[in-house]
């Protein structure tokens, strides 16, 4: 039977295939592609695992996990309090908020710039999720470890981002501000700020991904009964493979949603950017 | 060259906020073992012990050379306890990993530019993959393969692998389509072939872009093969050496881990950057 099984999988595959290369052809239907190789892929996965009997612990089918996440969700909403409210969005805040601050505060020194920067950039490549076990011994099990990992996390591409985009200005916009006879608060908030945030929001992100990587990864070294990072390393544990795929599902939506929702924020903050009109 | 004394200064700054740190966060110790004997803590005793505790809560920077210092050079490197040993089963697996996502991501790249279907349908969901921690699924990945009988330097290395696997993809997407109308048509009255164009136009004209992703993807790939060290119960790797030294409290320990970790990825950030000054001048696109 198994290569019947083969033969019926690479049929549905080259089946949906060439409905999607249809599809490619007509400008009308293009938005239809993508769903489309989604579908495919996990339906594809479905097959798999039903036709050929791959264990649940190797790999769990889709539907299984969607039972998981469906039937778990008081267990999914608290992991998800504690890991993203209380961890990744209080130390994403932070973070950006210091970050952002930093960069206006060393913008009028020339020289702290180019000590500074350097650096930055030099951190920024680093890997950075490492002080999480030093972060959990100063600050406990809690989220508050898991936050401070994300402010250290998002603080320097924030602040690189930042600096840069504070220089965005070219001359003749600020002899403009000088010319009516501006302050420097006032050329800060008026012309500078507003023309930075394209670039402070290519930071900010940046951010999103790595806030949520640093508090579901500091939960691996030590965290109370709940979070998303918890859930996914015990259940691993007991190899219970749906609820970590149910996790993982939670993770990537929550992922995806707080990047839009920082996509959306600066289409409305930087209206009048090129990258952002037509 | 301009550089160089305001980075030097806040450096130094840095080490100083550093040992003033140290002195308050392990005071406490000090005074606590005071208190037990007795005696009453000068200045003097205060900082010199807090600077020499076998388990601060925050080592002294010179603490920290000192151990680095012993684990890589006095120590031989086949001892289980020696840096260079662990940070080379740590750089392999990341090197490994790293030469299959680039492969990989290139060939994606590939087929995406030269396929709309591809384009159309994979490109919107290597997008959305940059913006989901990934490094979530490691330590399903490590067991899983585990108890399929694969352990050691292979889960990591796939690890690695998809982290950096995306943005190359992303990068060399964007390079693949950097040539310019006006180039293609130039191409097309040579009367080149798709394969042609490809090699002569699309891939040369990709490197920069190449380039760019392979920092990104290095890094990353480096992460993921330390964070693929912890859940495992590894017990070698630099990911392996912040777990043990998490578990026990020895500080010294993790500092100098993440150090070394730290001066993987820089050397690995710079390698690339080498290859890409010499790559980009024998092709004549030097900046």
């Amino acid at each position: 039977m198994k290569p019947l099984y083969v033969l019926l999988v690479l049929a549905v595959w080259l089946g949906l295939w060439w409905l999607n290369t249809r599809f490619a052809m007509r400008k009308s239907t293009q938005w239809v592609v993508p769903v489309l190789f989604g579908i495919t892929l996990i339906l594809l996965w479905e097959m798999v695992v039903r036709l050929f009997g791959v264990s649940p612990v190797i790999l769990p089918a889709p539907s299984a996990i969607w039972a998981r996440l469906v039937t778990s969700v008081p267990i999914l909403w608290q992991d998800f309090v504690q890991t993203i409210f209380k961890g990744a969005l209080s130390g994403y805040v932070i973070g950006c908020g210091a970050a952002v601050l930093t960069a206006v505060l060393i913008d009028r020194s020339p020289f702290l710039q180019r000590g500074l920067l350097p650096i930055g950039n030099f951190i920024a490549a680093l890997p950075i999720v490492g002080i999480a076990p030093i972060l959990v011994m100063w600050f406990g099990f809690d989220w508050q470890s898991k936050a401070a990992v994300v402010v250290v996390m998002v603080f320097f591409p924030v602040l690189v981002n930042t600096v840069a985009g504070l220089q965005a200005t070219d001359s003749m916009q600020r002899d403009l501000m000088r010319t009516y006879s501006a302050s420097y608060g006032q050329t800060l908030l008026k012309l500078r700020l507003p023309a930075a945030m394209p670039f402070v929001f290519n930071g900010l992100k940046i951010a999103t991904t790595l806030a949520l990587i640093g508090a579901i990864v500091a939960e691996f070294f030590g965290s109370p009964i709940k979070g998303m990072g918890f859930r996914i390393s015990t259940e691993v544990g007991r190899l219970n493979l749906d609820m970590v795929w149910a996790e993982i599902a939670v993770a990537a939506v929550t992922g995806s949603a707080f990047y839009g929702l920082v996509s959306l924020i600066e289409k409305g903050v930087t209206f009048w950017h090129p990258s952002q009109r037509g | 060259m301009n550089k160089i004394v305001p980075v030097l200064t806040v450096l130094a700054v840095i080490v100083v906020v550093w040992y003033g740190a140290a002195i308050k966060m392990n005071s406490q110790w000090t005074y606590d073992q005071a208190a037990r004997a007795g005696t009453e803590v000068t200045f003097g005793t205060l900082v010199t012990d807090t600077l020499a505790q076998e388990r601060p809560k925050l080592p002294a920077p010179h603490q920290v050379v000192a151990e680095l210092w012993d684990t890589t050079v006095a120590k031989k490197i086949t001892s289980k306890r020696s840096l260079v040993f662990h940070g080379w089963i740590t750089l392999s697996a990341t090197l490994l990993g790293f030469g299959i996502g680039t492969l990989g991501g290139v060939a994606l790249a590939v087929g995406i530019v030269h396929n709309k279907a591809m384009d159309l349908g994979v490109m919107p969901w290597a997008i959305a993959s940059q913006t989901i921690p990934i490094l979530a699924i490691a330590p399903m990945i490590i067991v899983v393969l585990n108890s399929m009988g694969i352990s050691g330097l292979i889960p990591k290395a796939i690890i690695a692998a998809y982290l950096s696997f995306f943005p190359v993809v992303v990068g060399m997407v964007k390079g693949l389509r950097a040539p310019d109308q006006m180039q293609l048509d130039l191409m097309k009255t040579y009367n080149a072939s798709g394969a042609e164009t490809f090699w002569k136009l699309r891939l040369p004209s990709s490197m920069p872009y190449l380039f760019a992703s392979l920092k990104v993807g290095v890094a990353a790939a480096l992460v993921g093969t330390i964070v693929a060290e912890l859940p495992s119960g590894a017990t070698r790797g630099l990911g392996a050496r912040l777990l043990s030294g998490s578990y026990y409290g020895q500080t010294i320990q993790i500092w100098s881990a993440l150090f070394a970790a730290a001066a993987l990825a820089a050397a690995l950030v710079i390698v690339v950057g080498v290859f890409e000054r010499v790559v980009l001048k024998k092709m004549g696109m030097a900046q």
